[in-house]
């Protein structure tokens, strides 16, 4: 099991914790019939997904875009579920992204935030969540700043419990969504193989915390990348060598990373998590490791851009790279979609299952 | 699993071509006709559908299918949920003749899923239901308008069919359920 010394873990933490499974590379092709059944009542994080397991969640979410592409996007499969957004931190996209998945499976929603409620007044969080199941909500979206926060609604909430974000820890959505995006534009539908670049910001980086366990449980070559003070922990982790067939390297040459990269994926600076010291300032950084059109082209010709968003436009990204020919950034919002529709209806079968 | 046959791989022949006539008979032509299998073995017996008229009336008649998962009415009482196999529906139904084809006729409740699931791609002129066989036991008002074989059983019997290209073979079967699950093993 890969464990990330940048940050005690969660699930270690609070004992909640499924054992990983075996990491099995993803053979890939051109998305067989899932063999895999569902077995997990909560999305904590996706390092507990197997491979069939991400095949299951991506075949599901083809279907989803199916719905999405009708004039009339909405299916009647989650009539009478009560889906409650529990959002402790600012977020638009992830959301609204959960909000119209759920109004698309015509499950009943609720959109609580924390800076609206009785947080304000001094309620904890469990007693939060008892509310808010005494209320009729079977499924919670939850997203905390603290890491780990979901795991603790998960010990008390009695429906499933699914991580919008924690802290630096986990955003199992943006993982497959992320994962779904590259598969739909990658020749051959599958990342396996391919080199993954995640750029900027990976020590506060839930988003690349969540892919680097998704994408080389797929099979991908994934290379984390941005100034040392960022990578903390990383270089010594890939250094150490991970399980099995899982490639995964840490470097701050941009130069290496960048080197017949089939999908460079930008992090946004995360300002308001950024302790002084770490960055000389913004104007360096994107002199030295910001997006340009210019270091795009030493990757692949056809290398697909990402970006998990907000957008620090002219810092982690040119906004001609963000705008170009090879970015899918507005495809990954499009796909957040149809992968929460996907992870909502798998997980509304899951009732009695222990994870 | 030792079971009765009740319909051989010839006699499914015959009665896929009986039913593709009595499509066109009923509807006076194959104007404005489209088949739509449900998921799964309703699809390619669908598909055999369009290639008996197409042998015997000339015309191409579009072939699509559909998806009734979302749909179900029993979702919340699966343990699991389904694997959902989607819905191609190359076509606009607006308008059109919607023949509905599915393996086996039995509580209705697949039926009436279909048509909820293809109300939604459009406003079809008329919705027909075609079936291989019919087991009896409907719970809801509806009946299919083509039949290939009406099959008297009990609750506690299984009805299989296996279609070639999904099982490797042609055939109609009838068990003993073992299993006191007749419902969830067989979805119609």
């Amino acid at each position: 099991m890969i464990t990330d010394p940048a940050l005690a873990a969660p699930d270690e933490l609070l004992g909640a914790g499924p054992a990983a499974d075996p990491v099995a590379a993803a053979g890939g092709g051109d998305n067989p019939a899932p063999a895999g059944l569902w077995r997990h009542r909560h999305l904590l994080d996706v390092d507990v997904l197997t491979a069939d397991e991400l095949e299951l969640v991506m075949h599901t979410t083809a279907t989803m875009s199916e719905i999405l592409a009708r004039p009339i996007p909405r299916v009647p499969a989650l009539r009478g579920w009560g889906v409650t957004n529990l959002f402790y931190e600012a977020s638009t996209r992830t959301r609204v992204s959960f909000e119209v998945a759920a109004k698309n499976l015509s499950a009943d929603v609720v959109n609580v935030t924390a800076s609206a409620s009785s947080v304000t007044k001094g309620e904890s969080l469990i007693d939060t969540i008892r509310t808010l199941e005494a209320l009729g909500a079977r499924m919670l979206v939850i997203r905390h700043a603290t890491s780990g926060a979901p795991w603790l609604a998960a010990e008390t909430f009695g429906g499933s419990v699914i991580n919008a974000g924690d802290g630096l820890h986990a955003h199992p959505t943006q993982a497959l969504l992320d994962l779904y995006t590259m598969r739909t534009h990658l020749p051959g539908g599958s990342v396996a193989g391919r080199k993954v670049v995640i750029l900027g910001d990976v020590l506060h980086s839930r988003v690349a915390r969540s892919n680097l366990w998704s994408l080389t449980a797929s099979g991908a070559d994934v290379w984390v990348c941005g100034p040392v003070t960022l990578l903390r922990g990383f270089e010594a982790w890939a250094a150490a060598g991970v399980a099995g067939t899982r490639q995964f390297t840490a470097t701050s040459d941009l130069a290496a990373a960048l080197r017949d990269a089939d999908v460079v994926m930008a992090l946004r600076i995360q300002r308001e998590r950024m302790a002084s010291g770490l960055l000389p300032s913004l104007r360096e950084y994107a002199a030295r490791f910001g997006l340009t059109r210019a270091r795009l082209a030493t990757a692949r010709p056809d290398a697909l851009v990402m970006h998990p968003g907000p957008m620090n436009e002219g810092v982690e990204i040119a906004p001609d790279v963000a705008a170009g020919t090879q970015s899918v950034i507005t495809d990954q919002v499009a796909n957040g979609v149809a992968v929460r529709m996907a992870i909502l209806y798998l997980l509304a079968g899951a009732r009695g299952a222990g994870e | 699993m030792s079971g009765r046959r009740i319909m051989t791989a010839e006699e499914i022949r015959r009665a896929v071509i009986r039913i593709s006539h009595e499509i066109v008979e009923k509807h006076a032509g194959t104007d404005g006709l489209v088949l739509v299998g449900i998921q799964r073995r309703g699809v390619p017996i669908a598909r055999r559908l369009a290639e008996a008229i197409r042998e015997h009336e000339a015309a191409a008649l579009p072939v699509g299918a559909l998806d009734i998962t979302f749909y179900r009415d029993d979702l919340s009482m699966l343990a699991q949920q389904p694997v959902v196999k989607g819905t191609d529906l190359p076509f606009d139904v607006t308008g059109t003749t919607v023949v509905l084809v599915d393996d086996v006729l039995y509580t209705g409740r697949t039926i009436r899923a279909a048509m909820d699931a293809l109300m939604e791609y459009g406003r079809p002129r008329a919705i027909r239901l075609a079936v291989l066989v019919d087991r009896g036991h409907c719970e809801l008002p509806i009946r299919a308008d083509h039949v290939g074989k009406n099959v008297p059983t009990s609750r506690e019997e299984l009805v299989r069919v296996r279609i070639e290209e999904i099982d490797g073979e042609d055939a109609v079967d009838i068990d003993r359920a073992v299993a006191a699950e007749p419902v969830a093993a067989r979805t119609t």
